[in-house]
């Protein structure tokens, strides 16, 4: 009976390996495609080996105009956006989770109703407001967009971490006379780090791959993000130099599967985000 | 998630204040003022931003708004709504999107989801690391970098023919002949790994015991899938085809890198039309109607959503 169990478990095994190595080998294509292409030196729309392996596309590509300038864009608003987040989460977080308040209820089902909204269908009536008030094509205008359309992720996440932190030695610290700024800042969010790293990372991974917002509330080219300037590849240049695209793109992407595999490592597996949106 | 109604609010400060009955009555209003102080931040920033777009949008949905802004707007009424639905491209939009969503996040992304967090429980360690990698790039890049590489892969020059050659299939113009298609699976290239990562998390919570017994006791995979592990996840089965049917309905940057919604609107969901109506044709008050309708969409999925985290107390 064991033996059977067993053997029936390594069949079991095999047929699963082989069924995830199939679904394994049609998502890698489009990947090896980004890969390959970049370092070809005849790059067209296939996968296939490298003609010539260079990296003369990343030569191409590595200039102010193309890469340093939409990548410094996109920096200032996600960076800017991220901080305004966080901070704002942190001290929303702070009072939701520690006192009791008849409010809190309804306040965190409104975040979490807001969490679900499509933000892609205000874009068209926030583009008509920022003309009104003479904030469209402004930095600081996507950014505080940014900020207010992560918020309702960010506050619902910490909060969620925040009761996670014992309340013990917050207690000595206010009977000691130290204000709610205080413990916040000396005592709880020391004591959350990786909650607050989870926090940051998500919120900056979602701005840096966001391309409707700037595409809508930003118009002149030099204040372009990566994510609306990489369109340039198709429009004017001419002919697409498929090379340079996958240069870019890989150029691009690079910061933000750095920042999820620290924040993954951090949490021990991949699955902490998922577990953060579940529950 | 199950967090926020399950406990009714922890309150762990709330110890230092109960216990001094001899204080006056202003002062616990004063001192519940100071207390939600530090939300104010985030209440103005999400008023300002979040709040009152959505209400402007509630506003401007019914005005004959133009692009070329024209000193005064008319109230229309609900003109625009009117237009809407006799509209053939609008109702080609609708259309679009119901299949967009019903193709790619409740048939596609859930179900191969479903598959590969079932598969990667019985899977051997390598291969479950290799294929979890994999699958969760695609989800961290950029959407405009997804884009461009299944518009590479969809291509008439691109790889899919390449693969159907040497099969000796018949190939064809994916992004011409079949639009609609090709933005889903790439959605689902894009998208899987979310119901992926919900669905290992659940799986990973059935007690280890139950489905051994019912291995000893002679039931097979199927029927354990049916009647034992399905039921036990099916509360993250509601929560997943909820995000995932919000974070479909939203998707612009995929679709738009392709294909531009083209051609002849053939892959035209309704963000893309909305776009397309306030910009392209300078309307912004229909584009707005547009939006606002996709808005309560969402509205009546959020609050669903809701209730069915509610029920999980």
């Amino acid at each position: 009976m064991a033996r059977t169990l067993s053997s029936r478990r390594t069949t079991h095994r095999l047929a699963a390996d082989a069924g995830l190595l199939v679904v394994a080998a049609a998502f890698v294509l489009p990947l090896a495609w980004v890969i390959l292409s970049s370092l070809d030196t005849n790059a067209n729309l296939q996968v296939k080996l490298p003609d010539g392996v260079t990296l003369d596309n990343f030569d191409a590509v590595l200039t102010p105009d193309i890469t340093f300038t939409p990548l410094l864009n996109s920096l200032l608003l996600c960076g800017g956006g991220t901080a305004l987040t966080v901070a704002c989460a942190a001290l929303a977080a702070y009072p939701l989770s520690r006192f009791r308040s008849r409010f809190n209820r309804p306040f965190l089902l409104t975040v979490l109703f807001a969490t679900c909204l499509p933000i892609t269908a205000i874009m068209v009536p926030v583009y008509a407001l920022f003309v009104r008030v003479n904030l469209i094509d402004t930095m600081q205008g996507t950014i505080f967009f940014f900020a207010a359309s992560q918020l309702p992720f960010a506050i619902w996440l910490m909060k969620n971490f925040m009761d996670g932190v014992p309340k013990e030695l917050e207690e000595a610290a206010w009977t000691d006379g130290a204000s709610s700024l205080q413990s916040l800042v000396r005592i709880v969010l020391p004591l959350m780090g990786p909650g607050v790293a989870v926090v940051t990372v998500f919120s900056f991974v979602m701005m840096w791959g966001n391309f409707f917002v700037p595409f809508m509330l930003l118009l002149t080219p030099d204040q372009m993000p990566a994510s609306v300037s990489i369109n340039e590849f198709f429009g004017n240049r001419g002919m697409v130099a498929y090379g340079q695209l996958a240069a870019f793109s890989i150029v691009y992407s690079t910061p933000v599967i750095l920042l999820y595999v620290l924040i993954a490592r951090r949490l021990g597996g991949g699955f902490a985000l998922g577990g953060a949106v579940k529950g | 998630m199950t967090v926020v109604t399950k406990r009714p609010a922890p309150g762990p400060g709330r110890e230092p204040t109960t216990p001094r009955p001899t204080t006056h009555r202003s002062q616990p209003r004063h001192r519940s003022l100071t207390r939600a102080l530090p939300l104010s931040p985030a209440v103005v920033l999400l008023l300002l931003f979040l709040a009152g777009p959505i209400a402007y949008c509630a506003y401007i949905a019914f005005t004959d708004l133009q692009l070329t802004g024209q000193a005064e707007d008319s109230f229309v009424g609900f003109d625009n709504f009117r237009t809407a639905f006799g509209d053939e491209a609008f109702l080609n939009a609708v259309w679009l999107t119901l299949v967009f969503t019903v193709i790619s996040a409740l048939i596609g992304q859930n179900t191969l989801g479903l598959g590969l967090a079932l598969l990667m429980q019985r899977a051997s360690k390598p291969v479950r690391t290799l294929t979890g990698a994999i699958v969760i790039t695609a989800w961290v890049l950029p959407e405009v970098v997804a884009g461009f590489l299944l518009y590479a892969f969809f291509r008439r020059e691109g790889t899919l023919n390449a693969i159907l050659d040497w099969l000796q299939l018949p190939s064809q113009n994916w992004l011409f002949t079949l639009p609609i298609l090709a933005v889903s699976f790439a959605n689902v290239w894009r998208g899987t790994a979310f119901s992926m990562l919900v669905y290992s998390a659940a799986l990973g919570e059935i007690p280890k015991e139950i489905t051994e017994a019912a291995e000893v006791d002679g039931a097979g995979g199927r029927r354990r899938l049916w009647h034992i592990t399905l039921p036990m996840i099916r509360r993250s089965i509601g929560t997943n085809l909820m995000l995932i049917t919000l974070q479909t309905l939203s998707v612009f940057g995929l679709i738009w890198v392709m294909t531009r919604g083209g051609p002849g609107g053939r892959s035209q969901t309704l963000p893309l039309f909305m776009y397309e109506e306030a910009f392209q044709k300078s309307m912004i008050g229909y584009g707005t109607a547009v939006a606002l309708l996709l808005l309560l969409v969402g509205s009546l999925f959020s609050v669903v959503y809701l209730r069915l985290l509610r029920t999980e107390v």
